[in-house]
């Protein structure tokens, strides 16, 4: 199958092209990371994770809105979802791939990183995280592959890849439960110690995910023949809306608790982030963007005239993607570190270095994305034929 | 060709699966076994610290228990608050003791300045939450034990911690440490250290560094399981106090004020 990422027109070429020059840069920068250490980044003694953290905490969310086409299609047999499940599938396969390229660059002894699965320790919440990515990259990779082999064969896919993509909804929804166990154990950190942490995360991946699947879809609808439906489209945005509107709930909670109960070490970290420190106010801007994008966001999507029209929900959803981006990509990491246990306002913000080979994996997820769908979209037209 | 080669790699991740699976049932089960072994023994030893803030105050600016440490560790001196590694360090007793949050401190604690290092802590975070046991609680005397070639530098341990007791290597120390010690091994860059109660020293029945060069004797370390101890004879007859105790961390080191 893969040789039809190998047929392209010069558009689809030069895209390629673009992005390995990104990743070609990306890798030198790394190689730099890797002879001088971590300290090429921002991260310090104090605020010791950051935008590699961040970006696997974000994109761990749109590894499971995979499901939110998945699920509608084989548990409610919602037969206009028939041609996304396997785009949502790709698009959790190249995430996770992202996921697990932020951990490698964020560790200072990458050579020993399979330490993980050669000393497997069941206290530790990254060891489960790992088990639960690999694992979910895994039935996503034999899920996608089967499904797309028999419809290339026209063949009805075999009867024992039912329960695997059933085992793949809960899945998905342990992959964010668990990332957010990561952060939300914690007694150093009271800015995660929230319980309403994982299902914030759920709420906030059901909508970026889905959204950036839209972008996509809205994408290759203009550049080739593909059209999803109206239908699937405006369920799609539907479910967006819900969401979202969840997601603005759960954060409105965390204010009440913090600022009702008025305990000083919840609500510096609303402060910092919303209002500054201290005088340190590096990402005020950043979060009221970010604020502003999703309630505006919000407030639109609610009205089915613009909804229904294509063209605003496509900006609709590169908006509540930058949004939830700014929110949970930027913000939500940093923050849990200021100030820190010992009550210093320390800021941090990525080095030129740290910010290139994090776009270079974002590059490779694109590149993904791009041969995925290439090969999916180029199966089924061949199918067509 | 095409559907035999698909095949054998098929087998072969299929193969590999299984010896992972054996490999992992036997590491479990191992890791009860003692978990299980550790509580019925009890541990002989728990080594603690009692810091006599009143004596640390009477020199304001000694450093000789940072440099003592310092030098026997090869800890570097990075010059700069970003990179920095420390083992032990003085901090405002108000930060020191962020949860107090009193307005009206008594003069001599306002703005002074009091020796942190790692809590040893009983139920420590940090191991907690390690995936790969490059760092765990020796049983049989407490000590919060750190593996510098086992260490991932994943930070985790360095999240977790509510002390901030730990320190990262961000780049290569080895320029950085002044004279170093042929008696103590130097990191590499990208590996977590931290205090290890000089677990070395112990072994050869000396004190913590630290203690040792403590003119005001104003650090005690001893066997809190020892009834007898200086230091359960101090905790006896003082008020003291730990570093966020409401955590449930269980710190080991004791603060009299």
């Amino acid at each position: 199958m893969l040789e039809h990422a190998l047929k392209g027109s010069k558009k689809y070429w030069g895209w390629i092209f673009s992005l390995s020059i990104i990743i070609v840069i990306g890798v030198f920068f790394y190689l730099k990371q890797f002879a001088f250490g971590l300290g090429i980044t921002g991260l310090s003694r104090d605020v010791s994770w950051g935008f590699y953290i961040a970006q696997l905490t974000f994109l761990v969310g749109v590894a499971a809105s995979g499901v939110m086409v998945v699920l509608p299609y084989y548990l409610h047999d919602y037969k206009q979802f028939g041609k996304l499940t396997i785009l949502g599938e790709f698009l959790a396969i190249a995430a996770v791939a992202m996921c697990i390229l932020f951990v490698f660059v964020d560790v200072g002894q990458p050579v020993r990183l399979m330490n993980i699965l050669l000393y497997p320790s069941p206290s530790s919440i990254l060891f489960w995280d790992t088990v639960v990515l690999s694992g979910y990259m895994l039935i996503n990779i034999v899920i996608s592959h089967v499904v797309l082999d028999s419809e290339r064969k026209s063949i009805p896919p075999p009867k024992w890849i039912k329960p695997v993509i059933i085992i793949s909804i809960p899945w998905a929804i342990s992959i964010h439960t668990v990332t957010a166990f990561l952060y939300a154990g914690l007694a150093a950190r009271p800015f995660w110690m929230t319980a309403v942490l994982a299902p914030r995360f759920l709420a906030s991946a059901f909508s970026s995910g889905p959204a950036l699947l839209l972008v996509l879809v809205f994408i290759i609808k203009r550049i080739t023949k593909f059209d999803p439906g109206k239908e699937a489209v405006q369920k799609l945005a539907l479910i967006i809306t819900y969401a979202m509107a969840a997601n603005i709930f759960f954060i409105l909670m965390e204010f009440f608790t913090a600022f009702y109960s008025s305990i000083p070490e919840h609500i510096h970290h609303f402060q910092y982030l919303f209002f500054g420190l201290e005088g340190h106010t590096t990402l005020v801007p950043w979060m009221w963007a970010s604020a502003i994008l999703g309630v505006t966001s919000l407030v639109l999507l609610f009205i089915p005239k613009i909804r229904k029209n294509e063209d605003y929900l496509f900006i609709i959803c590169v908006a509540i993607f930058i949004s939830i981006w700014i929110d949970k990509g930027l913000g939500m990491v940093v923050t849990g570190f200021i100030p820190t246990p010992l009550g210093d306002v320390v800021d941090y913000w990525p080095t030129i270095p740290e910010a290139l080979i994090s776009l270079s994996i974002w590059a490779i997820g694109f590149f993904l994305i791009t041969v995925f769908y290439k090969i999916a979209l180029s199966v089924r037209k061949e199918v067509m034929t | 060709m095409d559907i035999t080669r698909r095949k054998l790699l098929k087998l072969a991740g299929l193969g590999a699966l299984g010896l992972t699976a054996g490999k992992y049932a036997k590491i479990f089960a191992k890791e009860s076994f003692n978990k299980i072994s550790s509580m019925n023994i009890g541990s002989t030893k728990r080594w603690a610290m009692v810091v006599d803030v009143r004596k640390c105050l009477v020199k304001e600016d000694c450093r000789d228990c940072i440099n003592a440490c310092h030098t026997t560790h090869n800890v570097p001196d990075l010059g700069n608050l970003k990179d920095e590694v420390k083992w032990i360090w003085k901090e405002d007793f108000e930060n020191v003791f962020i949860e107090q949050e009193n307005h009206y401190l008594e003069e001599n604690l306002k703005e002074k300045r009091v020796p942190i290092f790692c809590n040893h802590c009983d139920n420590p975070p940090c191991v907690r939450v390690c995936p790969t046991q490059a760092t765990w609680k020796r049983e049989e005397d407490g000590i919060v034990m750190m593996d510098w070639h086992r260490c991932i530098g994943c930070r985790y341990c360095v999240v977790a911690c509510p002390y901030g007791s730990r320190s990262f290597n961000w780049r290569d120390p080895r320029p950085f440490v002044k004279e170093t010690n042929s008696d103590f091994p130097t990191r590499s860059k990208g590996v977590v250290e931290k205090c290890t109660f000089c677990e070395k020293r112990l072994a050869e029945g000396l004190a913590p560094a630290c203690v040792e060069a403590c003119k005001e004797k104003a650090l005690i370390f001893g066997n809190l399981n020892d009834p007898k101890s200086e230091v359960r004879e101090l905790l006896k007859e003082n008020f003291s106090i730990r570093r966020k105790p409401g955590l449930g961390t269980e710190p080991e080191i004791y603060y009299l004020v």
